[in-house]
């Protein structure tokens, strides 16, 4: 592994920039373009890459396949329970201004709920799809290493 | 300068019989979902294209009163069509890592003779 | 000065797309999808789709390309060479083209301000998302406030293509290929 010395290196000092951009993007995409497909998929590429160059085992040890199945569907449920609490607290599905005193600070506050629950879901499925792919013939997987 | 107000659409249609061709005429399937990929980027196209207004900026408030706009309801639906086609475009591709698996190529003719054969 | 730089970008486009047909090598294929994607981007940046143009930049030029790679990994590299000319699609594709540039010469002008397609929602959505939202970007308002009933569903569409491919992709065959090798 000497020749991917280099990229190694790289990444190691472009990561924590890159994830810092993607959590950036989630929660400042009211005030500029962004929000949470975007900042998924920014994250979903950061842990792609370092997967990429460090190996599939070793990230998994870091999120293996049941975590990132659970915080797909959390992301799911976190958006649908926020219309659900606004169901509970009288107004209609998903009407966010009735979430807080303030009717504007109510959909500032629904949104905000709503754009995390879309982030963690989309970058949970592309991370997903990736171990799909990559680990398709049995490289990362944790019996394996035990051999 | 007429012409210069509908080249946008004629690029669209060139772009999109691109697309259909790559997907009729190709017979590797890979190339196929390719082809859909670009399909679906010029109908994007022809949304935005649509709704993009002259001398509009985009749809971020300013605090300016009088600024014009670029209208947001197109770009709010390509938002969504654009991440429903990178999902379709993992499943065709899984389905087409197991059509390799189980036919081992992924050459349509040479798989529906196969089919024919068995 | 902005529709020459549309101009240009479109003429790449076109160009990328025609390259992207033609080639056999499917690994250059793909590369030639993400520049697409790239300058589709840039594209959307000059008709004022910001936030449309992170998302095709993120998701085409980035996650797509990944995709098509790890296919590519798991499956041949070339295309086969064709047999027989394709006559039959370049007629369909002709005539289907040419249908569709008469049908855009009832369009209205390119950035006319009084086109049908600038209804009243949108005038209403720019002109009440400041003081019912209170968030500066329309887009995000309208895609999780005024329109959150669509990306409840969107989001669920991805979540169930994630469970779709981790079904189709299930790693039985690494078991297969253990007992393989413990027989051997």
């Amino acid at each position: 592994m000497k020749h991917h010395l280099i990229p190694r290196i790289v990444a190691r000092l472009l990561l924590p920039f890159i994830v810092m951009f993607a959590l950036y993007v989630q929660f400042h995409g009211d005030y500029s373009p962004g929000g949470g497909f975007q900042a998924g998929v920014i994250f979903a590429v950061a842990y792609i890459l370092y997967a990429i160059l460090y190996g599939l085992a070793e990230v998994k040890r870091f999120l293996n396949d049941a975590v990132v199945r659970f915080l797909a569907a959390l992301g799911v449920l976190l958006y649908a329970g926020t219309g659900i609490a606004s169901l509970f607290l009288g107004g209609n599905f998903l009407d966010y201004s009735v979430l807080a005193g303030d009717s504007v600070f109510g959909q500032e506050l629904g949104i905000w709920l709503v754009e995390l629950g879309v982030g963690i879901t989309v970058f949970s499925v592309m991370v997903m799809i990736f171990y799909a792919f990559a680990g398709y013939h049995g490289i990362g997987d944790i019996e394996e290493l035990e051999d | 300068m007429a012409w210069l107000s509908t080249y946008n659409y004629w690029i669209f249609v060139f772009l999109m019989m691109i697309g259909l061709y790559t997907v009729v005429a190709r017979g590797n399937l890979v190339k196929k979902i390719i082809g859909l990929n670009v399909f679906q980027a010029s109908v994007f196209l022809l949304y935005i294209s649509m709704g993009k207004i002259d001398g509009g900026t985009a749809p971020i408030l300013t605090g300016n009163p009088d600024t014009v706009y670029s209208n947001p309801l197109p770009h709010v639906l390509i938002l969504t069509a654009i991440v429903v086609g990178v999902a379709t475009t993992a499943l065709g591709l899984a389905l087409v890592v197991r059509i390799n698996d189980a036919y081992g190529t992924v050459e349509e003719d040479e798989v529906q003779e196969m089919d024919r054969a068995s | 000065m902005e529709n020459l730089i549309d101009i240009l970008l479109l003429v790449f486009l076109a160009a990328t797309a025609i390259v992207m047909v033609r080639m056999r090598s499917l690994f250059a294929a793909v590369m030639l999808a993400s520049i697409y994607s790239l300058l589709m981007a840039a594209i959307f940046v000059v008709l004022d789709a910001v936030d449309v143009a992170f998302t095709e930049a993120a998701v085409g030029a980035g996650i797509s390309t990944v995709l098509m790679l790890g296919t590519l990994a798991l499956t041949t590299n070339r295309e086969k060479d064709p047999t027989h000319k394709p006559l039959l699609p370049l007629l369909v594709v002709t005539i289907t083209g040419a249908a569709l540039i008469y049908g855009t010469l009832d369009f209205p002008a390119f950035g006319s301000a009084d086109a049908p397609v600038h209804s009243e929602l949108s005038r209403r959505f720019i002109e009440k998302s400041g003081e019912e939202i209170g968030i500066p970007n329309i887009v995000t308002s309208v895609l999780a406030s005024y329109r959150g009933y669509d990306t409840l569903g969107e989001t669920t569409v991805i979540f169930t293509a994630g469970i779709g491919v981790a079904f189709i992709l299930w790693r039985q065959r690494r078991r297969r290929r253990r007992r393989k090798r413990q027989a051997s």
